[in-house]
């Protein structure tokens, strides 16, 4: 397998704070791939990087062997990453249907079309029978879920997820892990997902990196990492095993 | 939209269509003012309510609309029709530049709204100094004639002029917001940053907004220009003249497609009915009608945040419920 994306030597920094620094690994064609670790390790920050929300200050990111670095998030977007945030952006006064619109409008000239490819994400996401509710009306669950769907309608070749399992409940945690594998199965979609949730990370992801303060101690099979006397250390937690 | 939208709307257009026949000189000047504001107001609203770009300066464009076609009509003789290119060019070309500063700079919300606001001062001091146009002293078209293609004939022309402007600004915003433009304007305007992750160019979409706008509020310069016939920088380009053009928005509703139309149909009536009232209770001191016209305008806000025109619509079942149509 090939990797469809590739960052190397990343690095960040915030007024002299190092937020990331030298993070460097891949993300084979086709896989999950999970980036964990404790809070302020600079998962978000290293998803910001990729997605071109702020240029890094050294390190560079190839998606499909393409430079993307510096890139603006629009530019990203077209390039063929997908992404969610961490604290849900709807477009709050528009419809469901309406957010997904214009994320399918990323690569389809035409409404009527858009349209089309909107249902079809919303009725995979189980969102259909909410199309027509404004946006800020929905539950948290739901907010999270429409905003795989508007990064999903853009096609993307890679998809960032920041952690939209987390405040979900068990079954919608279970019911969001099934939806993401079947994308992942069914149209080879590859997804890098910063995710907390332990028990999706293991049952979703084929390879975890784990970063600590911005920078990544260690990365290998989930069943590896889980067994990681450093990971436990500084972010699972001997309990937690 | 409902059956009983399309019934009332039909209505409402053929009343004012037949209204010249029947009304006298005042009420066609009365109601002329409210189809011009009525007009810049769906023109602001592009910027304000569907990209969210506050802008306080919309008089700029008014007022470069206005001089570059009277400009052209009092040397060269050339007519509107032509003139409005040059007025529209111009408009176009301000607006490009202000939106270059203001989303290449970063200069986002109320920042924008002041930059906006120095362009029209700087125009109205600037003009006043332009020899060319009558600086302090004023433009003045040439009155008399009747020639509809040049603008020059009676109060009914311009009535059926500025209420056509009415239509197609109508028309024009619907199917902007219906486009691929349009849900680009409205997800920056909900939320800029998870707009550019779908792939919206910020900078474009926002200035394609601005000019836009400003292209047709130029237009509605032009018919400012020719309808009275005088223009003073003082006037036209004023802070006052601004406010005057988010009004009817804001009170019928940002971002609504009928908002800015029903806006101008109660602010324009409201301050002639204070100034009869005023001067028929006798208490006709200066600034009382202001004094009365800021409180309405208060409890309109406070009673309808959102403008007149959502209630409105719903009340009347004009919308259907919901999130079909009523944008």
């Amino acid at each position: 397998m090939s990797a469809l994306l590739d960052v190397e030597g990343l690095s960040k920094r915030f007024r002299g704070l190092r937020a990331v620094s030298d993070v460097s690994f891949a993300v084979p064609q086709g896989s999950i791939v999970a980036l964990i670790g404790p809070n302020g390790a600079g998962k978000t920050t290293t998803f910001n990087l990729i997605a071109g929300v702020f240029p890094p200050d050294g390190g560079r990111v190839h998606l499909d062997g393409k430079p993307i670095t510096g890139m603006k998030p629009h530019q990203v977007c077209a390039a063929g990453i997908g992404r969610t945030f961490q604290i849900v952006k709807p477009f709050g006064e528009l419809t469901v249907e309406e957010n997904v619109i214009i994320g399918a409008l990323a690569r389809e000239r035409a409404v009527e079309a858009a349209r089309r490819i909107a249902r079809e994400v919303l009725e995979r996401l189980g969102l259909a029978d909410q199309a027509y509710r404004p946006a800020r009306s929905l539950t948290l669950p739901d907010r999270k879920r429409l905003e795989v769907a508007r990064a999903l309608a853009t096609r993307p070749t890679l998809l960032l997820l920041d952690e939209v399992l987390a405040g979900l409940r068990p079954t919608e945690v279970d019911r969001m892990v099934e939806v993401l594998r079947g994308l992942n199965r069914a149209e080879g979609l590859t997804i890098l997902m910063i995710e907390h949730v332990m028990r999706a990370v293991m049952a979703l992801s084929d390879h975890v990196v784990v970063l600590d303060h911005g920078e990544k101690i260690a990365e290998g099979t989930p069943a590896a990492i889980a067994a990681d006397p450093r990971v436990i250390e500084s972010y699972l937690g001997a309990e937690s095993l | 939209m409902t059956p009983r939208a399309l019934v009332l709307g039909g209505l409402l257009l053929a009343v004012l269509l037949v209204v010249p026949l029947f009304a006298d000189g005042y009420v066609l000047s009365v109601l002329t003012t409210v189809l011009w504001f009525a007009y810049v107001g769906q023109a602001w609203n592009v910027m304000m309510g569907f990209s969210g770009l506050l802008s306080l300066g919309h008089a700029l464009y008014v007022g470069l609309g206005a001089y570059a076609s009277a400009a052209l009509f009092v040397h060269f003789g050339i007519g509107p029709l032509v003139g409005l290119f040059a007025g529209i060019a111009l408009a176009v070309a301000a607006g490009a530049f202000i939106g270059f500063l203001g989303f290449r700079f970063g200069v986002r919300g109320v920042h924008f709204a002041l930059l906006t606001i120095a362009f029209a001062e700087v125009a109205r001091i600037g003009f006043d100094h332009i020899g060319w146009v009558g600086g302090s002293g004023g433009l003045f078209l040439p009155v008399g004639g009747s020639n509809p293609l040049n603008l020059r004939g009676s109060p009914t022309l311009f009535y059926y002029v500025i209420l056509a402007l009415v239509l197609l600004a109508l028309v024009l915003a619907k199917r902007l917001l219906h486009s691929r433009l349009g849900y680009q304007w409205l997800a920056i305007r909900e939320d800029a940053e998870a707009a550019e992750a779908v792939g919206i160019d910020l900078f474009r979409a926002r200035i394609k907004a601005v000019v836009v706008s400003a292209a047709l509020t130029a237009l509605g310069g032009v018919f400012q220009a020719f309808y009275f016939n005088n223009l003073f920088p003082e006037q036209v380009f004023s802070m006052g003249r601004s406010i005057e053009i988010i009004l009817p928005a804001i009170v019928g509703g940002v971002g609504t497609l009928f908002g800015p139309i029903l806006g101008a149909f109660i602010l324009t009536p409201l301050g002639e009915a204070l100034t009869s009232a005023v001067g028929a209770l006798g208490v006709d001191m200066p600034g009382m009608k202001q004094l009365f016209y800021g409180a309405a305008l208060v409890l309109i806000i406070v009673f309808r945040p959102d403008g007149v025109w959502p209630w409105l619509a719903r009340r009347l079942r004009l919308v259907r419920a919901p999130g079909e149509g009523g944008r």
